[in-house]
Formats: C-alpha cells, sequence, structure tokens
C-alpha cells in the first residue's frame, strides 16, 4: 500500500469559483469541478445552478433534507442521468459526452443508497469486478489461460485480499456477497470502489442502518482511505455525527439547489440550514 | 490439492466426468453391447450438450433470455455441410474436413450472433427473447428457400424466393452436385461425424465456458447479469460483455450444429425449429441456470429419455412431460435439499469455510 500521510483536518480557504477547499490543496488542481450544473425531469427543475469544487484531498459533505436532489447529484456526477446543463471538469477533463463506465476508468467510483452488490457471486469476486479495468489480459487469454492469466490473476487475488483488508473483511472472501451482513455489504461496496483505483470516491449513506460503534469506526475508515490513497472523497449523508465530525468542506441542497456552502461551524451556524432543517421560526 | 479453489475442483469433476462417459460408452461400443439404436443417439448427444452448454452461457451466465438458440445450430450445420462437400476434394481426410467444416459453421453462426446482437443486446428487458425467437423462425424459413450447387467453377446459391427457381437455375456443370435442395434440406452428405469428434467438441465447449466464467471477462459478464447500474459504475461496458457471451455462446452452438448436420445424410431446415431452441432451453433450466455441468447431465438424460420412451409410442411424450414435472418439483423442494444437506453435512461445512 502507498506510504500513509496523515492529513489534519485542513483549514479551508476560497479559491476562484467562490467554493472553498482545504488549504492543503491550493497549490493542485481540485479534482472536480462542477460549474451551473443541472437536469430536469420534464417541468421539474430536479438540480440548478450545481456549483462545486472538490480539493485533491478534500473530504466533502452533501447534505440536504430528503428528496433535495443528493442522489441526483451522485447520478449526474457519474453520468447516469445526462445533465441538462453545465459542465463537470473532473481532474481538468471536461466529462461531457461520456458513458458511466468511462466516468469510473476516469476516475470517480461510487456506492449506492441501496446497496448493489453483485450478490449471487463470492466477496473476492466482487472485489475483482471492480479491478476489472486494471486486469489487462483478453478473453482469448482468458480461455486459452496463458501464463499471462496466471500471474495477472494471481495479483488481482492479493490485491483484492490488500483491499478487503482495510475493512478487515479478508475472511470473508469465500463468502456469497449476498448472505453478508448488512453493515458489511455496505463495507464490501466500498472496497469494490476503491477497487476500480478512483482519485474521487462518492459514498451515498455510507452509515445508513449502521448503530454509533459502527459509525464512529466507519468515520475512521473513511479518514484512513483517504490518508492511504490520497483520494477526495464526497459523501451524503444523514448522520450528522459523522459529517460534523470529518467532512472539511459542507454543501447543503434544498429543492436542488446549494443554500449554504462552507465548513461544519458555519454549516451549523447559517439560519439558512436550520430553516430548511427545522421550518422557520415563528 | 486441498488448496484448489471449490470451483477449480467443480471443473475438474466435470472434465473427468464427462472423459469417463466417454470411455465406458467407447467400451461399450467396441464390444457390440450397445444396440443400434443407441449408437444413433451418440453423436446427437453430444451436439445437444453443447447446445445446452453454449446456451448457458447466454441464460444461465449473462441472464439474457434466447429463444432462437436452434437458429444458430441451423446456420451452423448448413455452412459445415457446405464446406465440408465442397472441401471434398481439397481435403481428402474426413476428420480434418470435419474440423474444417465445424470451424466454418462456428464463424458463421458467430457472424449471425454478431448481427443480431448489435441492436439488440443495447437494449433492456425481454427484447432479446423476443428477437431470437423471430431470428430462429426467420432462419428456418430462409433455409427453406436456399439453393446451394458445387461444381469446378465454385459455389453457386440461388434464392428460391418466388418458388418457382429449382436445381436447374443454379445452372450447374456437369459432374456439379446440388448440396442444399430448399426445403427437401441438404441431402447426400457424406456422414463424417463421430463419437470422438462429438467429445473433442463437448470438451472444447467446457473448456472455453469454464475457463470463460473463471477469467476476468466472465465476472465482467456475471456482473452485468447481477447488476447492470453497479457493473456500469466499475467501469464495465455491459454491451460488450453481453456480445462476447452471445458471440462465443452462438459460435458454440454453430459447431455443434456442423456436427450434428455431418451426422446425417439428409437434413431437413425444419429440423431446428422453435421446439428444438425450446428443448435446449429445458435442458438448461432443469440443469441449472449457470450450473455448466447440470447443463451436460440435463442435455444427455433429457435427449435420450424420449428416445429410449419409443416402445411406449404414444405415452412417451407424455411420461417425458411428467418427469420434468417431477424433476422441477424435487430441485426446488426445500424438504428434499434439507434431508441431502443432513446426509451430506461435510459438504456443507467445506463450502461455508471455502
Amino acid at each position: 500500500m502507498a506510504e500513509q500521510k496523515r492529513f489534519e483536518k485542513g483549514k479551508m480557504v476560497p479559491v476562484p469559483s467562490h467554493s472553498i477547499i482545504p488549504e492543503r490543496d491550493l497549490d493542485k488542481s481540485p479534482i472536480l469541478e462542477c460549474s451551473h450544473l443541472g437536469i430536469d425531469f420534464g417541468g421539474l427543475r430536479a438540480v440548478d445552478e450545481f456549483n462545486i469544487t472538490i480539493g485533491r484531498t478534500e473530504i466533502a459533505g452533501l447534505i440536504g433534507p430528503n428528496g433535495a436532489g443528493k442522489t441526483t447529484v451522485f447520478n449526474l456526477l457519474t453520468k447516469v442521468y445526462q445533465p441538462t446543463r453545465g459542465t463537470i471538469l473532473l481532474d481538468g477533463l471536461d466529462t461531457a459526452g461520456k458513458i458511466t463506465a468511462q466516468i469510473n476508468r476516469m476516475g470517480i467510483a461510487r456506492t449506492f443508497q441501496n446497496i448493489r452488490l453483485f450478490s449471487n457471486l463470492s466477496v473476492e469476486d466482487n472485489v475483482k469486478i471492480g479491478l476489472h479495468n486494471q486486469e489487462k489480459y483478453s478473453a482469448l487469454t482468458g480461455v486459452l489461460r496463458l501464463p499471462k492469466y496466471w500471474r495477472q490473476e494471481k495479483a488481482a487475488h492479493e490485491r483484492a485480499l490488500e483491499l478487503l483488508s482495510i475493512f478487515d473483511m479478508q475472511d470473508l472472501a469465500s463468502h456469497q456477497a449476498g448472505s453478508l451482513p448488512y453493515g458489511a455489504q455496505r463495507r464490501l461496496e466500498i472496497v469494490r470502489a476503491l477497487a476500480t483505483n478512483p482519485s474521487l470516491l462518492l459514498l451515498d449513506e455510507p452509515a445508513a442502518g449502521m448503530n454509533p460503534s459502527e459509525t464512529a469506526e466507519l468515520m475512521e475508515n473513511i479518514v484512513k482511505i483517504r490518508d492511504t490513497f490520497q483520494i477526495a472523497v464526497l459523501l451524503i449523508e444523514h448522520d450528522m455525527s459523522l459529517v460534523m465530525g470529518i467532512c472539511e468542506g459542507i454543501c447543503v441542497l434544498n429543492f436542488g439547489r446549494i443554500i449554504a456552502k462552507g465548513t461544519a461551524e458555519e454549516i451549523q451556524a447559517n439560519p439558512a440550514v436550520i430553516e430548511a432543517y427545522l421550518g422557520k421560526q415563528q | 490439492m486441498k488448496n484448489l479453489k471449490k470451483t477449480t475442483k467443480v471443473d475438474f469433476a466435470t472434465y473427468i466426468g464427462v472423459t469417463l462417459a466417454f470411455l465406458i460408452v467407447s467400451v461399450l461400443q467396441g464390444r457390440d453391447m450397445l444396440t443400434n439404436a443407441m449408437a444413433s443417439w451418440l453423436v446427437p448427444v453430444c451436439c445437444f450438450i453443447v447446445m445446452a452448454v453454449s446456451l448457458n452461457l447466454v441464460v444461465g451466465i449473462s441472464g439474457e433470455l434466447s429463444l432462437g438458440h436452434a437458429g444458430f445450430m441451423s446456420i451452423g450445420a448448413f455452412s459445415g455441410i457446405v464446406a465440408s462437400m465442397s472441401l471434398s476434394e481439397a481435403i481428402p481426410l474426413a476428420p480434418l474436413r470435419l474440423a474444417v467444416a465445424m470451424v466454418v459453421g462456428a464463424a458463421c453462426a458467430a457472424v449471425a450472433g454478431f448481427l443480431i446482437g448489435i441492436p439488440v443486446l443495447r437494449l433492456r428487458g425481454d427484447y432479446l427473447a423476443i428477437v431470437t425467437l423471430a431470428f430462429g423462425q426467420i432462419i428456418k424459413d430462409l433455409i427453406t428457400c436456399l439453393l446451394v450447387g458445387y461444381d469446378k467453377r465454385g459455389l453457386h446459391f440461388v434464392f428460391n424466393l418466388d418458388g418457382l427457381r429449382s436445381v436447374n437455375d443454379l445452372h450447374l456443370e456437369e459432374g456439379g452436385v446440388a448440396i442444399i435442395k430448399g426445403a427437401q434440406g441438404a441431402v447426400g452428405v457424406t456422414k463424417l461425424a463421430s463419437f470422438p469428434a462429438g467429445y473433442i467438441l463437448v470438451m472444447i465447449a467446457l473448456v472455453v465456458v469454464l475457463n470463460m466464467i473463471r477469467s476476468r471477462t466472465g465476472r465482467a459478464i456475471m456482473a452485468c447479469r447481477d447488476n447492470r447500474i453497479a457493473a456500469e459504475s466499475v467501469g464495465i461496458n455491459v454491451t460488450k460483455y453481453k456480445m462476447i457471451a452471445f458471440v462465443v455462446s452462438a459460435a458454440l452452438a454453430g459447431a455443434a450444429g456442423a456436427l450434428f448436420g455431418l451426422s446425417y445424410s439428409g437434413l431437413a431446415s425444419s429440423r431446428f425449429d422453435f421446439n428444438t431452441s425450446i428443448m435446449v432451453l429445458v435442458y438448461v433450466v432443469l440443469g441449472g441456470l449457470g450450473n455448466i455441468w447440470g447443463s451436460v447431465i440435463g442435455a444427455a438424460v433429457l435427449y435420450i429419455l424420449p428416445e429410449a420412451l419409443r416402445e411406449f409410442a404414444d405415452y412417451r411424450m407424455l411420461i417425458y412431460a411428467i418427469v420434468l414435472i417431477l424433476v422441477m418439483l424435487a430441485t426446488n423442494n426445500d424438504q428434499l435439499k434439507a434431508l441431502v444437506g443432513r446426509i451430506i453435512p461435510r459438504r456443507k461445512e467445506a463450502e461455508t469455510n471455502g
């Protein structure tokens, strides 16, 4: 594994596009830049004027009441939906016209709110499917089992176990993915996403259905993943202890629009956010 | 041996089982212990095992319903027959000519599979089932209209679409032969197929399909089956991998068709109708979706059963149907499964320990 470098929770500084990123990422170009991103479903503006900048090693949070359009933003970033308006720059490259599989190869990996594992396959195979584009041998090599097949399969096996060990799941490698307990399935989805070697990891409600101690462990692990792989993380989460605990920059969405951006302290004090969550003070 | 993965063991058991069955039947045949009827089943059984294994790649592994698998077999059979008949002087060695015919059959079926796959595999849902159903029917009717002859100048094709043409319209030179005569099908075919050739084809099909499933390609195909959106999200080109499964399956069916075609002296295209496709699908479903050795056993047993029941004449399809229903009930019975689990508890333990 890459040499670990621990990042302290960064001081956030503004960047030109009226977003903020951690100070340590200032000298590098941001990993993700969205400008004027939006999508309409018929007459409904599901997401509008979504502008965000995420630094190379930032852990960013996307929060908002139910139905605010958070998962839609993820689906736009990964091109499950094609945006109606706006641009997405990933590592400085425009993603217009790309399909989901290409977006993954460009560096975005994600997990899903409702778990989407390959449930009939083993845990190890799930991770190996994540490694699909790093294994480079043709279908014919696989059928003929040439030496290249054995070399790469051995490497994939070792890499899969190494990735599973992040969550201490290497002993579950031969289990069927669909038979795992709920929390383990969520963790496996993260491992599978990491296996695709992303530079930006999107986590859709990673702590959903977890108890407080599991959530605390997950928080540590997300930070550990960021430190180990030196990647950016954008997460959707309703558990405020997790969001306020690890997210450096937080973006609040309501009715498809960003209503606030800032650090945890700024968000907690923002009247618009309080109104969106608790309603207007009488 | 302990370090081998469970899947590797199952694969090897499949190869060994097929080889043992081949050796035993060969020995029996050598000692004249098989009746003529039994001996005539051997090559078709091999063909239908390959058909079932290849259809399982599409239905069980790739998760798309294909109802026109006999169409690929038909293409393979007739192109194989044409290849074998027209090359009879160029390649006098029979086994080599059979091999060439099977390669030609596989290639033609693969091209057909690719052409159908282009529009259909991009769609979602049951479109593949509907289009393959139509494809099987179209192929059957097209070959009914096809006239093919061979003489010194080469191959001659005529499409008898208006029903007014005959073999004479091929304008064959003296010494030329008509290979496919429209509705009559292929006639006067030199029988080349043999049981060892069938065994080799079954082994090739098993190696191709099993090795593919255990490779990066097979994992990608199964990922598309289990969850298309998740497969896309980890960078898998879903259409490409569905296409690979479909084309490989069509090619194997084409090779099986060529072997099948060269085991009869005459063959009409009506032999490869919708019933044949459904019959192969039944082998696959009863053998277990995604279970390759299940397809081998399913095809062997269910092909031989109605043949062996011929003496019951009128009742044979009834008995066949009852057996199918009973197998369905038995394999879906939880109590029976629990009973089997109690008899062999060790196996279960080994599975969970992996």
